[in-house]
């Protein structure tokens, strides 16, 4: 009788949970796997002479295990523990991808709202805000950084601006996209209490807009993350996940568990990034009016 | 003054181009307070045309358009009209008391007297049990007397409907009819109604106004000179029949000249 219970009377959340945990479960699998064959056969597909695209000794694929263990060990000889150093510095990434990410939400919401009110801004800035995604945010960077050097602006703070930069983006789209989604029939009903444009603005075109912001905020949140791990770089920051990596990457011959290890703690950030925007999303936006993702068409105007 | 006079109104869309449409041509008609008009004609005639000059929602081409004595773009800053569309366009992260308090708070009424009024027109539609709910949450009829409700808020002189029954079953539609005239008893609101219904429009109106498609014009006024107050009887009524069929042959001159 108990175990009937199970996969019906999960809650959704504990469903969630399982079906995360079961993909994580079957990647490992796959890691461990190909490592296991490849061991077995040598580096060749089974059967054939043809190499394996990835070696599978220490050097190249750590076991998973070795990376969580690398995880509890010492970065460095007599040091703190590696998880500890990584979430040091990850704690230090994200505030510079938190305001990046506030920074670049508010810029992206303020362009839709430009963009919204007046199709003159929209015709002369939309191609250059689309363009400025196109230009690889590693030569952007640098360049922030000594500009901003010159000002005598805190560095983290230069690093914010860059995860801004690639944060706003989403944010400008879909806001503006939210923000035309009435229908005329209500647009007409606010000019026919002839309401002014701002009581327009937040009464009518915020509201509607709310659930296109969402998944617009989401994606921001992990651009933001990228941005501010990218920014480091240039900025020479010692401090952030950005160092780190780089340090794992010189030295991933010898210890390549610890890049590994970085990587992960790097993905925790966005994963929880994204979460905490998620939770927003729930407090905020009834399941009726929520958006899974950006393809969904339209909102629907009650009774239309 | 009367509550609504066009004289020589007329509205060409995309004038000059290969799209042009003569939507209405040489509109005249007075209305005086408290009257009921309904528009009736076959599709693309012009009405919804003809009730978007009126309410200040698109200019006219040709002639002038008075309400209350003043333009409509004046008339509309002044808040005389309500304007109740086929759909009720509710707006769905809002409550049924807010979303009838919407046009009061735009106009800047405070939030006691704000809430008092909402609560007045929902009982006024008989929804006050509902206040509280969302408008996904109440059936397609209950959606469009919120949508009256909200209309009536801040007491327009002239209401503007635009089919507003014209996505109910037709039970729901006579009861909605009754609920109008029982409403328009209360505040003495003009109304200007578009249908396609016969019995609709002659079961509400004082004058019927039959409109012909290309170019869009008036064609026939028929006067409605049932008893009032009105009621389920009135349906039944000898007098009823015949204007029925008086305004369906008006229409058959029209579809099929
Ligand atoms: N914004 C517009 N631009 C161009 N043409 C328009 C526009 N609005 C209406 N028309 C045209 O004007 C004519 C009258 O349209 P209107 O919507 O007033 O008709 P209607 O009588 O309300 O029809 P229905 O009964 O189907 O609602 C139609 O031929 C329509 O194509
Ligand atoms: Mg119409």
């Amino acid at each position: 009788m108990r175990a009937v219970r199970s996969r019906n009377a999960m809650s959704p959340n504990a469903r969630r949970l399982v079906s995360f945990l079961g993909i994580l479960a079957f990647l490992v699998a796959v890691w461990e796997g190909y490592k296991w064959m490849g061991t077995a056969t040598g580096g060749v597909w089974p059967g054939t002479g043809i190499a394996l695209p990835v070696r599978t000794n220490e050097r190249s694929m750590p076991h998973t295990w070795d990376v969580v263990f690398a995880l509890l060990r010492p970065a460095r000889r007599g040091g703190d523990m590696l998880l500890l150093v990584l979430l040091r510095a990850a704690l230090f990434t994200w505030r510079s991808a938190l305001i990046g990410f506030l920074l670049g939400s508010a810029v992206g919401f303020g362009l839709g709202v430009l963009f919204v009110r007046s199709a003159l801004a929209e015709r002369g800035l939309m191609p250059h805000v689309v363009a400025s995604q196109t230009v690889p945010i590693l030569a952007i960077a640098p360049i922030l950084v000594v500009w901003a050097g010159r000002l005598n602006v805190t560095r983290w703070l230069v690093v914010a601006v860059v995860s801004a930069y690639l944060a706003f983006f989403p944010v400008a789209i879909n806001t503006l996209r939210g923000l035309r989604s009435p229908d005329a029939t209500a647009s007409e009903l606010m000019r026919s209490y002839a309401a002014a444009p701002n009581q327009v603005l937040w009464k009518l075109q915020v509201p509607a807009a709310l659930p296109y912001l969402f998944p617009a905020l989401k994606i921001a949140a992990t651009a933001s993350v990228i941005g501010a791990i990218v920014g480091e770089l240039p900025a020479s920051m010692p401090d952030g996940l950005g160092r780190a990596i780089l340090n794992f990457a010189a030295a991933f011959s010898a210890a390549p568990e610890k890049l590994f290890a970085s990587i992960l703690v790097a993905s925790l950030v966005g994963i929880g990034f994204v979460g905490i925007v998620v939770l927003a999303e729930r407090t905020l936006i009834p399941p009726s009016r929520r958006l899974e993702d950006l393809s969904e068409p339209q909102v629907r105007g009650v009774g239309a | 003054m009367s509550a609504l006079s066009l004289r020589g109104v007329g509205k060409v869309f995309n004038p000059g181009s290969d799209q042009e449409v003569r939507a209405v041509h040489g509109v005249d008609l007075a209305v005086e307070r408290g009257e009921f008009i309904s528009v009736i004609g076959p599709s693309g005639c012009g009405k919804s045309t003809l009730l978007r000059l009126i309410g200040d929602l698109t200019p006219p081409s040709a002639g002038t358009v008075s309400v209350n004595g003043k333009t409509p773009s004046r008339a509309r800053l002044d808040r005389d009209y309500g304007m109740v569309f086929q759909s009720a366009t509710l707006l769905e992260w809002r409550r049924v008391q807010a979303n009838v308090e919407l046009p009061l708070e735009i106009m800047g009424m405070d939030a006691a007297e704000r809430s008092r009024q909402a609560a007045a027109m929902l009982e006024l539609v008989q929804l006050d049990r509902f206040a509280n709910h969302y408008p996904w949450q109440l059936s397609g009829g209950m959606q469009q007397r919120v949508a009256i409700a909200r209309a009536l808020a801040f007491n327009p002189s002239i209401l503007l409907m635009d089919e507003p029954f014209g996505a109910l079953d037709e039970m729901t539609r006579e009861r909605m009819q009754s609920e109008l005239l029982r409403i328009r008893a209360e505040t003495g609101t003009t109304v200007v109604f578009v249908t396609h219904s016969i019995p609709e429009a002659v079961f509400l109106s004082t004058r019927v106004v039959i409109m012909s498609p290309r170019p869009g014009t008036i064609t026939e006024v028929v006067d409605i000179d049932l008893p009032e107050p009105r009621s389920d009887a009135t349906r039944q009524d000898q007098r009823f029949f015949d204007l029925l069929t008086g305004v369906r042959e008006g229409l058959r001159a029209v579809e099929d000249p």
